[in-house]
């Protein structure tokens, strides 16, 4: 009966969220900000899940996340970039002939294709990265914990300088960016508007990454965090279930860059430099190691403070007459760590811990807090 | 046949040789115990059963089969398992995700569920504390857990090594019997102890090893009753 009830809570809230999109979506005019900030926390939130199936369900220390999502960002754009536009992108030195004549090719296609393409162009991005992870991950995955992360992150470097070097200006634009990229589609002809979308497909990738998390391989991946020898000792394969995390992750992490590159309608290799890591890290850490719904809330509330409600402290600030000193552009960066450092020393394991949210929870919660008051009653 | 034969096993960490050419059977529904002192080669002994660590010379036997080489999820499948030293239950995860894990590649859940079942006969503690994480168990607890896991694989040879490391003298008592209704269960028992006195009274027969070789082998009443080994293993003195 409690699981039917907590069936049944979540089906509303998930309802009421989706309304609450529609109605977004129908006064998009005044919205712009809320609905913008809301898209990068989606896109933000699936590469945090991502991100911790491998650092904190697997106990893999990597750094690597920028440079996966660097690769199905690209291919995204590359991939969708329409062929009137190609010029007009690649002015400086013009188009690899073979993926002009693929593009020529594909917008030839029937309509019904042109309107999965998008999602298309999203999976074959994520696609190539787990083909580039499986390769790679062979060498890194035998290392551990510190030297892991700086490998992977040299990995990430490696991809992004190698996006922006001449070599591949016919490519990727080398040191020009991508731009023109199309916005978000449809899905389902229309039935869910442009906007909603990346919300859609970030639920979707991030209820696949939970059901990973909750099957036996799960569980494996966990018993590895755990105690390595003891796992090997239980006749898991330490090799192939590290693997399978790293490409699933790098999978989903592409997939987000792919949207990311659809969010930002023009990417360049800077947007993929280390930062971009250290802010999903951030995320995860501060949402909680272990916790998928600690990575989504974290992702909204360190998206939306860091680039929306802080933003006030960046403006001039007269109180009676008197200018307050320090309210001046990067102010907000200022106060935005000093949140950070509180939030981590209130939440020493982030906010969410390795919980995850729960229904009964809540509800334990308020009748915890009842009886207390019952107990100081009698 | 015996269950288990080891002829002639080397072992090698880099340079220093931990496994001199040691012999010894395990024959079906026995348990067998090595005792020894610190440094003797027993974990090694374990861990090169289970492909752990790569063996430099000779060959282990399992039903006439040869385990050398194979890998250690293979060997887990073929029935052959370790409780590790320390237990090395997995702290963060309940005790039921915990004894899941032991029938990791155990893939049909009507099994599953039977396993499960007859180690909460066996040990009814970790039923009442299946949603507990493991590390949080005494550590009594959590060395039934870490030989429940082991169960949950199906062994026919379950290996233990020193499973008293660590436990009150009256735990150790209940570990020892739970051993008993293992072996009484059917699954034949490779056990490691420092602390031979428990090891010998409860072992069919007894191995002991010194720097890498067998020294010395018996049924376990007469080697517990060996002067020798009273001095040196039991704490008597001349």
């Amino acid at each position: 009966m409690r699981r039917s009830r907590n069936t049944v809570l979540s089906v509303i809230s998930a309802g009421v969220f989706l309304a609450i999109l529609y109605m977004l979506n129908m006064n998009r005019a005044g919205n712009g900000m809320l609905i913008s900030i809301m898209q990068k926390s989606a896109i933000f939130a699936l590469v945090a899940v991502s991100m911790n199936l491998l650092n904190g369900f697997t106990g893999l220390f990597s750094l690597g996340q920028a440079g996966f999502m660097s690769i199905g960002a690209y291919t995204t754009a590359i991939l969708l970039i329409p062929v009137q536009s190609l010029d007009g992108v690649y002015y400086m030195n013009g188009i690899n002939p073979g993926i002009r004549a693929l593009k020529v090719f594909l917008s030839a296609l029937p309509p019904w294709f042109q309107s999965v393409y998008p999602f298309m162009a999203l999976i074959v991005g994520a696609l190539f990265a787990a083909v580039i992870a499986s390769i790679v991950g062979v060498a890194v995955l035998r290392l551990k914990s510190d030297y892991l992360a700086i490998a992977t992150l040299g990995l990430s470097e490696i991809i992004r300088a190698l996006f922006s070097s001449p070599q591949l200006d016919g490519i990727t634009n080398g040191s020009y960016g991508l731009n023109k990229i199309p916005a978000f589609p449809k899905m389902f002809g229309g039935l869910v508007p442009p906007i909603i979308t990346p919300f859609i497909v970030s639920a979707v990738c991030i209820t696949l990454i939970v059901l990973l998390i909750r099957s036996s391989y799960g569980r494996a991946f966990m018993a590895i965090r755990e105690d390595e020898i003891a796992a090997e000792a239980m006749g898991i394969s330490l090799f192939k279930h590290k693997s399978m995390s790293f490409i699933i992750s790098s999978f989903f992490s592409a997939l987000a860059g792919g949207m990311l590159a659809m969010y930002m309608r023009s990417i360049e290799a800077k947007t993929f430099s280390i930062t971009l890591t250290y802010d999903i890290l951030l995320i995860v850490v501060i949402g909680g190691i272990g916790s998928v719904t600690g990575s989504v809330l974290g992702a909204f509330l360190v998206t939306a403070s860091k680039e929306w409600w802080l933003r006030f402290f960046d403006q001039p600030l007269e109180l009676f007459g008197w200018d307050v000193p320090l309210f001046r552009t990067g102010f907000r960066m200022v106060i935005f760590s000093i949140l950070l450092m509180v939030v981590v020393l209130i939440y020493r394991r982030g906010l969410m811990g390795t919980n995850e949210f729960s229904w009964d929870r809540i509800f334990g919660r308020f009748k915890w807090k009842r009886r207390k008051v019952q107990g100081g009653g009698s | 046949m015996s269950l288990l034969e080891i002829r002639d096993l080397k072992v090698c960490y880099g340079g220093i040789v931990a496994l001199n050419g040691i012999s010894f059977d395990v024959e079906e529904h026995e348990i067998v115990t090595l005792i020894g002192a610190n440094g003797a080669g027993k974990s090694t002994t374990l861990r090169a059963i289970m492909g752990l660590i790569p063996i430099a010379g000779g060959t282990i036997m399992y039903r006439g089969e040869k385990l050398n080489g194979l890998d250690t999820q293979k060997i887990v499948g073929k029935g052959v398992v370790l409780v590790p030293e320390g237990r090395r239950v997995f702290p963060n995860l309940t005790t039921l995700e915990n004894l899941r894990l032991g029938a990791y590649l155990q893939k049909d859940k009507a099994v599953i569920e039977a396993n499960l079942e007859r180690v909460y006969g066996l040990f009814p503690r970790l039923k009442e504390r299946h949603w507990q994480h493991a590390g949080t168990l005494s550590g009594g607890e959590q060395q039934m857990l870490a030989v429940g896991r082991a169960l949950m694989a199906d062994p026919k040879l379950i290996m233990m090594d020193e499973p008293s490391l660590g436990l009150a003298p009256l735990v150790v008592k209940e570990i020892f019997s739970i051993i008993r209704k293992v072996n009484e269960a059917g699954v034949t028992v490779l056990l490691i102890e420092q602390n031979a006195n428990v090891a010998l009274k409860t072992a069919n027969r007894g191995y002991v090893l010194e720097t890498g070789t067998v020294s010395m082998t018996g049924p376990g009443r007469a080697l517990l009753e060996d002067e020798q080994i009273r001095v040196a293993y039991l704490g008597k003195t001349r």
